[in-house]
């Protein structure tokens, strides 16, 4: 079966084909990064905007490199929640309506779903069940997965998402957005010892998360000590070092209470070089297994989409001719996939 | 000639079959409910005229200008049907089909179409009838309704269109303007005569090369851009 998967809840405009038989087959993104940049984020409007001008010439340069008609397509998958509803629309549309002509199904796939499962594209792919940390621009989650469809969320960001936290400090940093891979370049050649910023909500049982107090932490220690150089990258150290702690402590005990030993991180976050050396303690200490998609495919893509989609329309799911999106929706609201 | 045409610019969402000249339309007032009712209405009036999809010669869509999100659906829907059947797509203007509508339903020859385009300002246009059809007789802006510019050229002018409801006092006093039809709504039926005319004279594109026209294009201000 043959899927094109459609990638536009936010600002990057992602296509792909996954064949269930022959693995994924191409795949293309277009990013919005320099749209947005002299903005300091992402301006929804001009997102949809851009969108529509790129998913089409995307999606025909995606069949010519799998060397798949259109005609050949057995579904098509687009992102229908959750993000910016404008943006999502871009795809939406274009999506059923090509299915529609086509006469083929169509599905709509949650973002986070396509996250959580992008690692399946990896091999080798990890098996269920599993606990899978969703680290990216939105949010900063831990999940029991039992079943494809089976997500019971087990912790929750009660502010920032770990992404978020990233792109804030970066900002008062005096980094350029998206301000992740930029404090994690910065921290590189920053001294661990200098500063030492709190693991939040680590000191008590949970697995809920907190981010919006280090940006303060970065705050005040930067008015105190300085903006050289060499503090700035002592600062940037200092807020990775706690962020890649937290997260560890919190997959650590998530394994513990669900007694699972499979961990699978996805979302832009899981792109961290510090965060990955980190949770490979997991593998030597626990026994556990830890499972990464390719460092592409952790940010937005249209290839997880393309997978969680054929996953859906195999089990003979999907849509009406009516296109609905869901800017807010939860992952545990999904259904199963037998 | 055998046409498909979408108009969601407005709360009105419609779409119309044009089939050498006879038109099928189905319409609905429905606010934000415009991707959600526009395939349905699709299938409904193909199978009501016993078509697919690959037996049409063209797409058409109100490309704008209008509700940026409502411009968005017709133009994906557009491209996604277009390209899925190897259609070519007519982008015609929402202003000109809103000024067609209102010379076929009230009979009147010189058109200022005008929507509510929020932020106090109208989206505008002027159209003459030729023959069956409007023909743009000056370029369409967006602007504040106490900057409309005179209607181009003498003769009876008629309002219509949502701009009216909102602005009327201020667009009569910008154009003289006395026949004013302000629940004028663009319909799908008349982008697809407009689009027929459209397709003959060669203004059909490439479903990729489909854009709408927001006509508003300052959508964002620059931090540090100043005031
Ligand atoms: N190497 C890195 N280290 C830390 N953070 C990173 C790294 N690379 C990317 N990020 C962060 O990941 C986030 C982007 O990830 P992603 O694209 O998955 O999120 P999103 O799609 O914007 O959000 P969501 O999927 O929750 O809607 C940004 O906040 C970015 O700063
Ligand atoms: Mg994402």
């Amino acid at each position: 079966m043959k899927v094109l998967g459609i990638e536009t809840s936010c600002d990057e405009t992602g296509v792909a084909v996954y064949d269930t038989a022959r693995g994924l087959l191409a795949d293309a993104l277009h990013s919005q990064i320099a749209l947005h940049a002299d903005y300091g984020g992402v301006v929804p409007e001009l997102a949809s905007r851009d969108h529509v001008r790129k998913l089409l010439p995307l999606v025909r340069r995606v069949l010519d490199e799998a060397g798949v008609e259109r005609q050949a397509l057995d579904g098509i998958a687009y992102t229908a929640g959750p993000g910016l509803v404008g943006a999502l629309l871009v795809g939406a549309s274009l999506g059923r309506s090509l299915a529609c002509a086509l006469d083929v199904p169509a599905i709509g796939v949650h973002h986070m779903e396509g996250h959580l499962l992008a690692p399946m594209l990896e091999t080798p792919a990890p098996c269920l069940p599993f606990v899978a940390l969703l680290v990216s621009g939105g949010h900063t989650l831990l999940v029991a997965v039992h079943a494809i469809g089976d997500y019971r969320i087990l912790g929750d960001t009660l502010d920032d998402a770990a992404g978020e936290a990233f792109d804030k400090t970066a900002k008062l940093l005096g980094l350029d957005y998206p301000g992740g891979p930029a404090v994690a370049r910065l921290a590189e050649s920053g001294d661990p010892a200098r500063f030492r910023f709190p693991r939040p909500m680590t000191d008590r049982p949970g697995l809920d998360f907190s981010f919006s107090g280090l940006k303060t932490f970065t705050l005040t220690t930067a008015r105190e000590a300085g903006d050289d150089p060499q503090t700035r990258a002592d600062i940037a150290r200092a807020f990775q070092d706690a962020v890649v702690d937290t997260l560890y402590i919190k997959c650590r005990r998530a394994l513990q209470q669900t007694g699972l030993r499979t961990l699978v991180v996805a979302g832009g976050v899981g792109a961290n070089r510090a965060l990955r050396a980190r949770l490979a303690e997991l593998e030597r200490a626990q026994g556990a297994s830890v499972f990464y998609p390719r460092p592409e495919f952790c940010t937005d893509n249209g290839a997880m989409i393309a997978y969680a989609g054929a996953l859906r329309l195999r089990a003979g799911q999907g849509e009406g001719l009516a296109v609905e999106v869901r800017p807010r929706w939860s992952l545990e609201a999904l259904s199963v996939v037998a | 000639m055998k046409i498909l045409a979408l108009e969601t610019a407005t709360d009105a969402c419609s779409a119309a079959l044009w089939l050498d000249g006879e038109v099928e339309e189905t319409l609905r007032l429905a606010p934000r409910e415009h991707a959600a009712l526009l395939l349905p209405m699709v299938q409904s009036l193909l199978a009501g005229a016993g078509l697919t999809l690959g037996r049409l010669d063209a797409l058409a869509f109100g490309r704008g200008p209008g509700s940026f999100t409502g411009l968005r659906i017709a133009a994906g829907m557009a491209q996604g049907l277009a390209f899925g059947a190897g259609l070519p797509v007519v982008p015609v203007s929402t202003l000109a089909a809103l000024a067609q509508g209102t010379a076929r339903e009230q009979g009147v020859d010189r058109v200022l179409a005008a929507l509510d385009a929020r932020m106090q300002e109208v989206y505008w246009g002027a159209y003459r009838l030729q023959g069956a059809h409007v023909v743009a007789a000056a370029q369409e802006i967006v602007c504040p309704p106490t900057a409309v510019p005179p209607p181009p050229g003498a003769g009876e002018w008629a309002g219509a269109g949502s701009g009216w409801l909102a602005w009327g006092e201020a667009l009569r006093a910008a154009t003289g303007a006395s026949r004013v039809f302000a629940d004028q709504r663009p319909q799908a039926r008349d982008v697809a005569s407009l689009a027929a005319t459209g397709l003959a004279a060669g203004e059909a594109v490439a479903p990729e090369q489909v854009r709408p026209v927001y006509l508003r294009d300052q959508v964002a201000i620059k931090p540090g851009a100043g005031a």
